[in-house]
């Protein structure tokens, strides 16, 4: 089955006040069609950078080498109606919903302006669509919904706006970048299971970022887990918690504390997350692994393959299924 | 939005009544009696001083005095000037249409070069953005009476190529006459406009709303028209209003500086003769459309931003 | 619940330490503070350093340019331009910083007092000013002068009070901001009174925006001030005034004789644009300490 999205050794810099800075590192990954990939990582791992790279949002003076591949089109070198009409296949859910939608404008005009200007669909099919839009994310009485303002709406109903309003253009491939991380507990239950449920019946492919590595696997086919701007591993969700091959991840999934389980102290990873620029030569995260040795920090490393998933850690075969035994403090 | 405006018209009324109660009693602020200060000193006749007397309902109470006045101007009767023995109406009425064409003209050019050159400015880079910043910045620091003098040599004594003093005749021959007034007036308030029409595009520019617009690759004209321009909008209105009503009393230096007859330039002439009707007279009609003006720009801004009116309210 | 990530390019966009040349002020700050400096000197001691008396001239150079010591040459009256100037400093730049400190002072006291006490005090002193907006400076300007007489000292008052409200409503929301944080609730909770806290707390952590507002005020009221003496409902001639000569020289120039209007339009407007830089550059950095 051929990729629906390919990353090849991705790298991206930024431009910023003290010179170009690097954010991603020689990524790589795929999604098939209808497949959810789940892209974890904590501040500074440029899983959302990932995303804008995709989409092709990253801010100005960003340098992109690599590639990224969608539905067979080199996206890096779009430019112009191409580049637009790529970005309408590609659908994008942010973070907060309400910084994003104009706060000036109605539900129905954000909603529709995508149709009306791109597809020149009439303003009644089209606002007819977004009520049926509406209803299918679960929110009830669409149409007077479409007449209000933004900051008449809660945060949640809103991001379920977001959904919707992406979906209308019938993409093939959807981001959605926190889209959750913004919203309480019980709220985000529900829009990861209209999301979920979205994808199913649509036969979406998607790539969902959060810092959250059991949210990742519960709705995602596979999980991707990024550190410093890298890859570390990928691999089936229930697998990767089951059995990581990564250092990193494993200590991820440990320090979920367990509602089961009475512990004296919390795991927490020691040190803190850097950015792909400030990592040191060789394993990026051999200053907080506890399993490093000397060679891990002399050369890079590369990336394997191992039971069916990928993983950037010489010692992984080694390691493999002793990751999650002890407490590492 | 109904009831917006409501409130803010029963505002209005309020404050110009309080302000017409501050005009009418500054003329007992004054020293002196105030038959004294309305024939501004000069000695009358007794049976002028009578009739004045009466007239002005000098033995009444001050409240019913002042009652008087404001039901009366509300029905256009101002008074009447002492010194020139005409209705301070019917000497309005013969200025007026000077500074209304003065005030229209220079708030035409504010808008259009203004926030023309702001949205320039904040739309393009590099040359362009320094350029309108320097230009803004010289602008700014020309008061509307130095520019006056200024243009009145530059232009007018030294190159000849617009009359110096007074109003014209007829449409075309007025707004020659009228041109560099009208720049001089216009220029602290232009560079103010573009300054902050430059800020606000700039900061809508950076919007996330405006990033979303683009991820759904819409064409960037539209985006800029639609969601940059039109948001930026509500600042840029605030501060086009708020200057533009500043020009109402600042028109009284540049009519002065060009010899124009216009109420400001009056109202100068008869604070110096202490023609006090004239003086009360000229500043209620400024004070009104100071305050109409910035009513109306609250209106516009509660019309451009829908959460002004309806409140937040999640639901 | 919910977790700020971080952005990794506006944390190293905020870190990166920002190198400028000049210190703060940046050479045009530099040169700005040297005008103002030059022209507060000029404004104690001009009257005192003049070359020549500014008030007695001689008609038979009326209107003549410059000529031997007389570096600015003569104005209509034949008195010396140079001399004129460096008098008229005096009730220009010290009439402006008046304007500047009362309605400073006015409007600081009116926004501490009504952000402490709110309720019914808030209420009405905001009503009041509401009014109080509506008279233009130069308008209120020009009735005192109907009232009271024209002189710098009605000019100068009225514009103070026009002012106030201004001040008031920016100092006003500042104040409430910081009344609002924890470090005085925890003050008051300890028993120490409302003066104290006023002054002692709340009045210092403004201080920055309160110098700010006033070098913004004073370049406003120095051209308001001007603009009232040039329509001669100022300071009165032939005292010796920027505004006053921008108004003597009229006729000079309408004779191609520029020479006092334009030396004191451009006096007035190289100080009120070197306290404008300046005002903006306070501005910014004393937006720079709070945060």
């Amino acid at each position: 089955m051929s990729s629906l999205l390919e990353v090849r050794d991705l790298t991206v810099r930024l431009r910023m006040d003290a010179g170009p800075r690097e954010v991603i590192t020689d990524s790589s990954f795929d999604i098939a069609a209808g497949e959810s990939l789940g892209l974890v990582g904590e501040s500074g791992s440029g899983k959302s950078m990932t995303a804008r790279a995709i989409a092709r949002l990253l801010p100005d003076g960003a340098q992109c080498t690599g590639s990224v591949t969608f539905d067979g089109t080199d996206v890096l070198a779009l430019s112009g109606d191409d580049l637009r009409r790529h970005r309408a296949l590609v659908a994008v859910v942010f973070q907060d919903p309400r910084a994003h939608i104009n706060p000036v404008r109605r539900i129905d005009d954000f909603m529709t302006e995508s149709l009306r200007i791109l597809e020149d669909v009439s303003r009644n099919e089209a606002r007819r669509r977004a009520a049926d839009a509406l209803a299918e994310v679960g929110i009830d009485d669409p149409a007077k919904r479409l007449r209000q303002f933004p900051h008449q709406l809660s945060g949640g109903m809103l991001q379920r706006v977001m959904i919707a309003t992406a979906l209308l253009s019938k993409p093939r491939l959807l981001l959605a970048d926190e889209c959750t991380t913004a919203l309480d507990v019980t709220t985000q239950a529900e829009v990861m299971a209209i999301l979920d449920d979205l994808r199913r019946t649509l036969d979406l492919a998607m790539l969902f970022i959060t810092h959250d590595l059991e949210l990742a696997g519960a709705v995602c086919d596979r999980t991707c887990v990024m550190y410093a701007g890298q890859v570390v591993e990928t691999r089936s969700a229930r697998l990767l918690h089951q059995d990581p091959l990564h250092p990193y991840s494993a200590a991820l999934v440990q320090a979920r504390p367990d509602i089961a389980s009475t512990a004296e102290r919390l795991i927490a990873i020691p040190g803190r997350p850097l950015s792909a620029f400030e990592a040191p030569a060789g394993c990026r995260f051999a200053p907080r692994c506890p399993h490093v040795q000397d060679e891990c920090r002399a050369q890079d490393q590369p990336v394997s393959d191992l039971d069916g998933g990928q993983v950037r850690c010489r010692r992984a075969v080694e390691l493999r299924g002793s990751l999650l035994d002890g407490a590492h403090v | 939005m109904l009831r917006f405006i409501a409130k803010r018209l029963s505002m209005l009324v309020a404050t110009l009544f309080v302000a017409s109660f501050a005009i009418y009693g500054a003329l007992y602020l004054a020293p002196g009696s105030p038959i004294a200060a309305l024939t501004g000193g000069r000695t009358l006749p007794p049976q002028a001083m009578a009739e004045i007397s009466q007239r002005y309902h000098l033995d009444d109470p001050f409240l019913t005095r002042y009652w008087i006045w404001v039901t009366s101007a509300m029905h256009g009767d101002l008074g009447e000037s002492i010194p020139l023995r005409e209705k301070v109406s019917t000497l309005i009425g013969q200025r007026i249409g000077v500074t209304v064409q003065l005030v229209f003209l220079t708030a035409v050019i504010i808008i259009i070069v203004g926030v023309g050159i702001g949205i320039v400015g904040a739309l393009g880079r590099g040359a362009i953005d320094v350029g309108v910043l320097l230009a803004a910045a010289v602008s700014a620091a020309l008061p509307a009476f130095a520019a006056s003098v200024i243009l009145q040599f530059v232009f007018g004594v030294t190159l000849g190529w617009f009359p110096v003093l007074g109003t014209g005749s007829g449409f075309l021959d007025s707004l020659r006459h009228l041109t560099l007034p009208a720049i001089a007036l216009a220029a602290t308030a232009m560079a103010l406009v573009a300054r902050v029409t430059r800020t606000a595009v700039r900061e809508e520019l950076d919007k996330e709303h405006v990033q979303t617009a683009v991820s759904r690759g819409l064409p960037w004209s539209g985006v800029v028209r639609r969601h940059v321009l039109r948001n930026a909008a509500i600042p840029i209105t605030t501060v086009v209003g708020i200057t533009v009503a500043s020009l109402i009393a600042l028109s009284a230096v540049v009519e002065t500086a060009f010899g124009l007859n216009g109420l400001g330039a009056y109202l100068v002439q008869a604070a110096q003769n202490k023609d006090f009707a004239v003086v009360q007279g000229i500043s209620l009609v400024l004070v009104f459309a100071f305050v109409v003006t910035n009513v109306v720009v609250d209106i516009a801004y509660a019309l451009l931003d829908p959460r002004v009116t309806l409140g937040s309210r999640a639901q | 619940m919910s977790i700020e990530i971080l952005d990794p390019v506006a944390e190293v966009a905020e870190t990166s330490p920002e190198r400028r040349r000049f210190g703060r002020l940046g050479w045009l700050g530099w040169i700005s503070l040297g005008i103002v400096v030059l022209a507060l000197l000029l404004a104690l001691l001009g009257p005192v350093l003049r070359p020549f008396d500014p008030n007695t001239g001689d008609l038979s150079f009326s209107n003549v340019g410059p000529y031997g010591s007389h570096l600015l040459g003569f104005d209509q009256q034949g008195r010396d331009v140079l001399s004129r100037l460096m008098a008229g400093a005096r009730t220009t730049i010290f009439g402006a910083a008046f304007v500047a400190l009362l309605s400073v002072a006015i409007g600081t006291t009116l926004a501490i007092a009504t952000a402490w006490f709110g309720g019914k005090l808030d209420a009405g002193v905001s009503a009041g000013l509401d009014v109080l907006f509506a008279f233009p400076g130069i308008l209120l300007a020009v009735v005192a002068a109907a009232v009271f007489g024209p002189s710098l000292l009605s000019a100068g008052l009225s514009l103070a009070i026009a002012y106030s409200p201004y001040v008031a409503r920016v100092l006003r929301g500042a104040a409430l901001k910081e009344r609002s944080l924890a470090y005085i609730a925890a003050l008051e909770v300890q028993g120490f009174g409302a003066w104290r806290l006023c002054v002692r707390h709340l009045l210092p952590n403004i201080s920055s925006l309160i110098v700010a507002q006033g070098t913004i005020l004073f370049g406003f009221a120095m051209v308001d001030l001007a603009a009232i003496s040039f329509l001669g409902l100022g300071v009165q001639p032939p005292q010796a005034d920027w505004g006053v000569m921008v108004s003597e020289g009229k006729s000079g120039l309408l004779q191609s004789y520029p020479m006092v209007s334009m030396s004191a339009v451009l006096c007035i407007v190289g100080v009120v644009a070197a306290v404008s830089f300046l005002g903006d550059r306070l501005d910014a950095a004393s937006k720079d300490v709070r945060r």
